[in-house]
């Protein structure tokens, strides 16, 4: 297999970008972007013609959300897009555009941190578990932004803070004692509910199969509605 | 300095470094969080099957004493009884503030649930489905998120460790390099290290994470503080090689009734039962590494069994994984499996106070020498990684209170990054080469030896701190292999197929010097009642 990985290359945030070409060869049918990015990150430092390509990686097995990023146009972990699923043998990487770029295929994702602070996403008291389904999805959880890149209503610096602040908070409502549920609602309403415009185009995209919709509506139904012993109905 | 002034710097903020973090805010020491990557990317992530705890829940009058025993027979022996009494003694108080902190163990009918694992014989796991590790981070960084709301953490995400600050034989600081803006900075204070396992000295080769270089470990080794049991590295029997590592395939499968078996003349051989009975399938990892490296045949994995129920509520994302980068479906077909490199036993020495050789430097987690021995049960490491951590953060407040005395630095300017120059990759690639050479499953002396001179072609004097560093490491990684002369738990000699009493110590290295010294350390006697 051939593949032609044309990377939208930056050296820092402030210089300007530029397209690259790389060409990748493989015998492996399973090989992923990743595992192309690495070879050539590696062959370029071992040539010392060109600077390597940065970009993010830890688990390599969609575990972890490092390597998100642009692939053919679409939002998507390095890890988890297989070489011989992408038809051609053009692949267009870029870094995720709803971040600032620090390098190549890095961006900055300190921004989700930020909001789930500013969220005050904590428990101040003992967990009481409403729901081990929910809290269990919530909290897989990747934070790799890949729900945000796609969100016609996630913009950095604003008070939403789209699915990857819902996750965590899920995991607060499922677990929330009731002393502590009016502060959970209200973070969570302030967060996610009020600047969720319900258009769902994140409905597809998580890479941890989280079933985004149906955490929205139990969520919802607890802390915009006062709900709370629907989230333990219907699961386990 | 008094105590308000100073800032405790964990380097790495996988669990290890959390609890650590978390224990230290809860009693209002300030702290600085450092590590490579995000919490969300940290290895501790990627844990599957669980964590030990007697919590008597399956009817089984289990019990602390089994959980010591297990523990300390499953590590043969070489762990430091005093320590696993503590680790022991504290694991169902640990599981029960992780359930208050929110993580979602699986419980049937309202009723905590625990499953069987390698090497113990009662149902001691406590799990999250096959993603104990990413329910455990969740919860803890949410705990530790409180504290940086409140300016007692702060984070030093996206920075990477380049050296310690040392003032003699005590630790003056930390010099950090933030990878995002390129700028070296030197932080004061006493030095937690939770940098995890050193998977990069044999890259590619193992289960875990490639962020965890080990350069933290190898500078630390050339700075001069004292590792323990470098010789002991666990191979998982049920791995699988997949783009760039090695998929995990977790004992859970086993603890809830996968089987191994070889084809031998087109029949199937369940190996491990035929050899071991009934529970042949759930021996420790280092038996069942060394039973399927003694065979010529391929090793499935056979989970066809498993109930519907157990698929959908208890392993369901391992199913899903392994359909994903596998192509098979566990449910319906072996899987074909191997051993593959999986944990560090060995580490940075430190006492039942998670204290090393320097003072005012701890360890904890992964990258510590504590709790397992010649070879981990798996479910320990989790707790140990919490446990260390929280252990460490005790040491320092007792430390911190009665006054630390003024250091100074005398580390000098010339320290750069961690990073290895382009050249430099190459001779990285063939380290990983010889690492791997000698120090597979089934080492012997020539093997070793062999290593050892393919390292020393690659010595040069112009190497950077980084690179001469690692290579140091890994030298002495082969060397203690090499001077152990007795197989024990994840060490396997051809040549010296028996255990011996008389190495019954543990490992101590470090450079003194400019050499590399390898001394033995008696174990403490087992405390009694
Ligand atoms: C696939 C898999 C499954 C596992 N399943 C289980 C299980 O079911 N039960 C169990 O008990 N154990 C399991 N383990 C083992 C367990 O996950 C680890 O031993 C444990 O999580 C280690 O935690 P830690 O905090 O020490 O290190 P890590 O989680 O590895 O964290 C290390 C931290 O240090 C940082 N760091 C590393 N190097 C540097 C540097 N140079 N500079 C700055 N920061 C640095 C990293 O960014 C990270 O934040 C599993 C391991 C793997 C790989
Ligand atoms: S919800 Fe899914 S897509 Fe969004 S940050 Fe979490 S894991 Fe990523
Ligand atoms: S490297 Fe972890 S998700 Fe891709």
């Amino acid at each position: 297999m051939k593949k032609s990985l044309h990377i939208l290359r930056r050296e820092n945030a402030k210089s300007s970008p530029y397209w690259e070409d790389f060409l990748y060869e493989t015998q492996e049918e399973n090989d992923t972007v990743a595992t192309a990015l690495r070879a050539i990150a590696g062959a370029a430092q071992k040539e010392g013609d060109r600077r390597p390509v940065a970009w993010e990686s830890s688990c390599l097995q969609k575990r972890c959300g490092a390597c998100a990023m642009v692939i053919n146009g679409k939002p998507a972990l390095a890890c988890d897009t297989f070489l011989k699923e992408i038809p051609g043998e053009k692949i267009t990487l870029e870094p995720l555009r709803k971040f600032p770029v620090v390098e190549d295929l890095v961006v900055d994702r300190s921004i989700m941190m930020e909001n789930l602070k500013a969220l005050s996403v904590w428990l101040n008291e003992d967990a009481q578990l409403h729901s081990e389904e929910m809290a269990f999805e919530a909290s897989v959880c990747l934070q790799c932004g890949l729900c945000l890149e796609v969100c016609p209503n996630f913009a950095p610096g604003g008070s939403f803070g789209g699915m990857a602040a819902m996750n965590p908070l899920a995991h607060l409502i499922a677990n929330s004692p009731r002393e502590g549920r009016k502060a959970v609602a209200k973070s969570y309403r302030r967060g996610v509910f009020n600047g969720c415009g319900k258009s769902l185009a994140c409905r597809n995209i998580c890479p941890a199969g989280i079933r985004i919709e149906g955490l929205l509506v139990k969520s919802n139904a607890a802390a915009v509605w006062g709900r709370w012993g629907q989230i333990g109905k219907g699961s386990r | 300095m008094n105590r308000e002034s100073i800032q405790i710097n964990i380097i790495g903020a996988g669990l290890a470094g959390l609890s650590c973090a978390m224990t230290l805010a809860r009693a209002g020491q300030r702290v600085r969080l450092v590590s490579f990557q995000h919490s969300e990317r940290a290895q501790s992530n990627l844990a599957e099957g669980g964590i030990n705890a007697v919590m008597n829940v399956m009817g089984e009058d289990d019990r602390i004493e089994y959980h010591f025993a297990d523990t300390m027979k499953g590590g043969c022996d070489l762990a430091d009884p005093v320590m696993v009494k503590g680790l022991t003694e504290a694991a169902p108080g640990i599981v029960r503030e992780m359930i208050a902190l929110g993580v979602p163990f699986h419980r049937e009918n309202g009723k905590l649930m625990q499953r069987n694992f390698g090497g113990q014989k009662l149902k001691r796991t406590t799990y999250a489905r096959s993603s104990t590790g990413k329910a455990l981070m969740s919860a803890l960084i949410s705990a530790v998120r409180k504290y940086e709301a409140e300016g007692i953490v702060t984070r030093y995400s996206h920075h990477e460790f380049i050296c310690l600050l040392l003032d003699g034989d005590a630790v003056s600081g930390v010099r950090i390099w933030d990878r995002f803006r390129k700028e070296r900075l030197d932080l004061e204070g006493p030095v937690v290290m939770a940098c995890g396992g050193m998977n990069g000295m044999f890259a590619g080769a193992t289960t875990g994470t490639t962020a965890n270089t080990g350069v933290a470990a190898a500078v630390l080794f050339s700075q001069g503080v004292c590792f323990g049991n470098l010789e002991f590295m666990q191979y998982h029997p049920t791995t699988v090689s997949i783009a760039g590592k090695r998929l995990l395939i977790s004992e859970a499968a086993r603890g809830e009734g996968g089987r191994l078996f070889c084809k031998r003349d087109g029949k199937k051989r369940y190996f491990m039962e035929e050899k071991y009975g009934e529970r042949g399938n759930l021996m420790p990892r280092d038996v069942v590494s060394r039973e399927i490296a003694q065979l010529s045949e391929s090793v499935y994995l056979d989970m066809t069994g498993l109930s519907q129920q157990i698929w959908q509520e208890r392993l369901s994302d391992l199913r899903s994984e392994v359909q994903h980068y596998l192509r098979i479906d566990p449910a319906k077909e072996p899987v074909p499996v191997a051993p593959g490199i999986h944990y560090f036993m060995g580490g940075i020495l430190v006492d039942a106070s998670h204290r090393t050789n320097l003072r005012r430097l701890y360890a904890a987690g992964e990258c510590a020498c504590a709790y397992h021995g010649a070879n981990r049960l798996g479910g320990n490491s989790l707790l140990g990684a919490i446990y260390g951590g929280k252990t460490a953060a005790c040491t320092v407040l007792r430390e911190l209170s009665e006054g630390f005395g003024p250091v100074k630095n005398d580390s000098g300017k010339e320290d750069m990054p961690a990073f290895i120059s382009r050249e430099e990759m190459r001779i990285h690639d063939r380290m990983v080469d010889a690492l791997l050479n000698g120090m597979g499953l089934i080492r012997t002396r020539e093997t070793l030896v062999q290593a050892l001179e393919e390292l020393s072609s690659l010595e040069k004097p112009e190497l950077s701190r980084a690179m001469s560093a690692q290579l140091l490491l890994a030298r002495a990684i082969l060397l203690c292999a090499l001077e152990r002369r007795e197989s024990r738990g994840a060490h396997t000699r051809r040549d010296y197929p028996d255990t011996d009493e008389t190495f019954r110590k543990t490992t101590k290295v470090m450079l003194e010097k400019g050499r590399i010294q390898i001394t033995y350390e008696e174990i403490t006697p087992y405390p009694t009642a």
